[in-house]
């Protein structure tokens, strides 16, 4: 097991934001949370490397209580993707690089930058090592994000929307990537989604959250209709095409 | 345990020519840098050769009149010229991170309107600037230390307020930057007040204290100033990656271990102590904490590993240029740095702004 959360409660102006929110994620696994905007789940997940500071509950990350650990273990082990990627006059390279922060002690080592040529390779970027990266398109720069938190070496990804501002073709290139790349390393990934279809597609298990509680966490098969409208408030239908499962928003015509 | 490994890469030849070009102009600063310190010490009323300036900055002793201008003139100012054009453009690259601004400087926080009100204070309030001095100027401070010390102080109570009301509110940029433009208004209206009720003679010696000039520094204040800009340098240094992280936004910084507001706090506070020390030494010089970080920016890249040693190196240059034209271009009269830091580095930027980012 990789990451293990246990009756976790994040307050903010005492409103409960989570409340008592546990789950487990093992390696080589892929977990979805998913809701409506608002519920909780960006702050979930930074609860998750401590970027917020939960009021209540314990985490466990790699066996360890994140508590215990300092802020550059926790970079050692999680590596963290934000929902807005920030650009700067830095060379591809260089914002790479950067995810080795938490390994640096003065200067980068030959290793690192082994590290980062490597990742450029795997994720088909070397064209790109030496471009800035406020000339880069959404996609290219989501890349180099998910690459710079790749680089940290960390048994967990946590991945806040990933893909929310990107056209479909690189949403399933980028999460296709993301699979590949758990299921290679037996690392695990957590992701906040909005695209329910993008979610059952990648995700293995799901994490409903609704009024800061988990309202469902299981597999594709135990998702009803009914679950979703509940956390939405919005009738869907299921269904697969070309056996590929899907949710459409609406009922169906009489 | 399952851990990512990628380390079957490469040593990318391309990145490593693309490093070795910015070290080669840090490299190329530097040397630009000591050419300069040579011919400033060379250049002035009574010309000294600079292979001559060399021999006698390397122990050999070529003339005595000539050791004695360098030694207790020239070598000082120089020096002074360098530290505090380093230290002022320090600290402008480390709040134009802290602050996420690119009108960070020390001039935007009000540290250096608060040293002015303090020097203000001094003359207007303490009588430091009453007497009149018959032998150079019309016009002196008669106490200059009461008067260093009250501006010393008040640009600690404007970097102490600006550090509590953070502390408070959270250290973000927003609140910073938006305190120190409130300061900073603050210390000017009180400036001008003070001014107001002034004497003739009190309103020029506060005028003439705030033309910032490297000449008023000795040999003491000077081993102050470059402990204090060595220091602070080395600490910006150290932390050129935590900056790297804090450009790459708040949450990626955190995500990669950086202690955003820890780093932000220390660096505030370091940089309004360098610039605390400089305008209360030197009086106020304008420009070089703002622009020269954005000419090394230009010329180097935004990647803090090679902007701060480029912004410093970019500060020495521009004081040490500023204040030797200062000293020929009017001569036998010696004009205040500050009058010439403005004139000289605005042409150059704003050629930098047109040419745009070097790639």
């Amino acid at each position: 097991m990789i990451l293990n959360v246990q009756e976790l409660n994040f307050l903010y102006r005492n409103h409960d934001v989570l409340h008592n929110v546990a789950f487990e994620v093992n390696h080589g696994e892929i977990v979805a949370i998913l809701g409506p905007n608002g519920v909780g789940k960006t702050t979930m997940l930074k609860c998750l490397n401590r970027i917020l500071k939960a009021n209540k509950g314990h985490i466990y990350l790699d066996g360890s209580e994140i508590k215990t650990l300092d802020t550059l273990e926790i970079a050692r082990r999680a590596g963290y993707v934000p929902q807005r990627v920030e650009t700067g006059r830095l060379t591809a390279f260089d914002a790479v690089l950067l995810g080795r922060r938490p390994h640096i002690t003065w200067d980068v080592s030959e290793r690192d930058l082994r590290i980062v040529d490597a990742i450029f390779s795997r994720l088909s970027m070397e064209h790109l090592r030496l471009s800035y990266i406020d000339e880069m398109s959404g996609g290219e720069l989501q890349k180099i994000a998910i690459a710079r938190a790749l680089v940290q070496e960390p048994r967990i990804l946590l991945l806040d929307e990933p893909t929310s501002s990107l056209d479909l073709k690189n949403q399933v290139e980028i999460l296709s990537t993301i699979v590949d790349i758990v299921r290679e390393h037996g690392i695990a990934a957590i992701m906040t989604m909005h695209d329910l279809n993008q979610a059952f597609r990648y995700a293995d298990r799901f994490i409903f959250l609704k009024d800061g509680n988990i309202h469902f966490h299981g597999n594709f098969n135990d998702v009803t209709p009914e679950i979703i409208e509940d956390v939405y408030g919005l009738p869907v239908m299921m269904g697969s095409v070309g056996g590929v499962r899907c949710i459409v928003p609406g009922t169906a015509p009489a | 345990m399952d851990v990512i490994h990628f380390s079957d890469g490469k040593i990318p030849a391309d990145y490593l020519g693309y490093v070795r070009i910015k070290l080669l102009w840090i490299i190329g600063g530097i040397i630009l840098l000591f050419v300069l310190f040579i011919l400033s010490i060379s250049v002035g009323a009574v010309s000294i050769p600079p292979y001559d300036v060399l021999m006698t900055l390397l122990g050999q002793n070529i003339n005595h009149k000539w050791d004695a201008i360098i030694w207790n003139i020239r070598l000082p100012q120089a020096l002074t010229a360098v530290v505090a054009g380093v230290g002022l453009s320090v600290a402008g690259v480390a709040m134009q991170s802290i602050l996420r601004n690119p009108l960070g400087s020390p001039f935007t926080l009000g540290i250096s309107n608060a040293g002015a009100f303090g020097a203000a204070v001094s003359v207007i309030i303490f009588g430091t600037g009453t007497i009149q001095s018959t032998i150079a100027d019309p016009i002196s401070i008669n106490n200059p230390y009461l008067t260093t010390i009250t501006a010393f102080v008040f640009c600690m109570i404007a970097t102490a307020i600006i550090l509590l009301i953070s502390r408070i509110r959270g250290a973000s940029p927003e609140v910073m930057i938006l305190t120190g433009v409130a300061l900073s208004s603050l210390f000017t209206a009180g400036t001008m007040f003070l001014q107001y009720f002034a004497s003739d003679t009190q309103l020029a010696a506060v005028v003439f204290w705030t033309f910032g000039d490297v000449s008023r520094a000795g040999w003491n204040e000077l081993g102050l100033m470059t402990i204090l800009v060595g220091l602070s340098s080395i600490y910006f240094l150290v932390n050129r990656w935590n900056y790297n992280a804090i450009d790459a936004g708040n949450e990626t910084a955190k995500g990669l271990g950086v202690n955003v507001e820890r780093i932000r706090l220390f660096g505030m506070t370091i940089s309004a102590m360098i610039t605390a020390v400089i305008v209360a030494f030197l009086g106020v010089i304008g420009f070089v904490g703002l622009v020269c970080p954005h000419m090394a920016r230009r010329i180097i890249g935004d990647d803090q590993r090679y902007l701060i040693p480029g912004s410093c190196i970019m500060g020495g240059v521009l004081l040490l240029a500023s204040d030797t034209v200062a000293r020929l271009i009017v001569a036998p009269y010696v004009l205040p740095v500050a009058v010439l830091t403005a004139f000289m580095g605005a042409p150059v930027f704003i050629y930098l702004i047109v040419r745009g980012y070097k790639r």
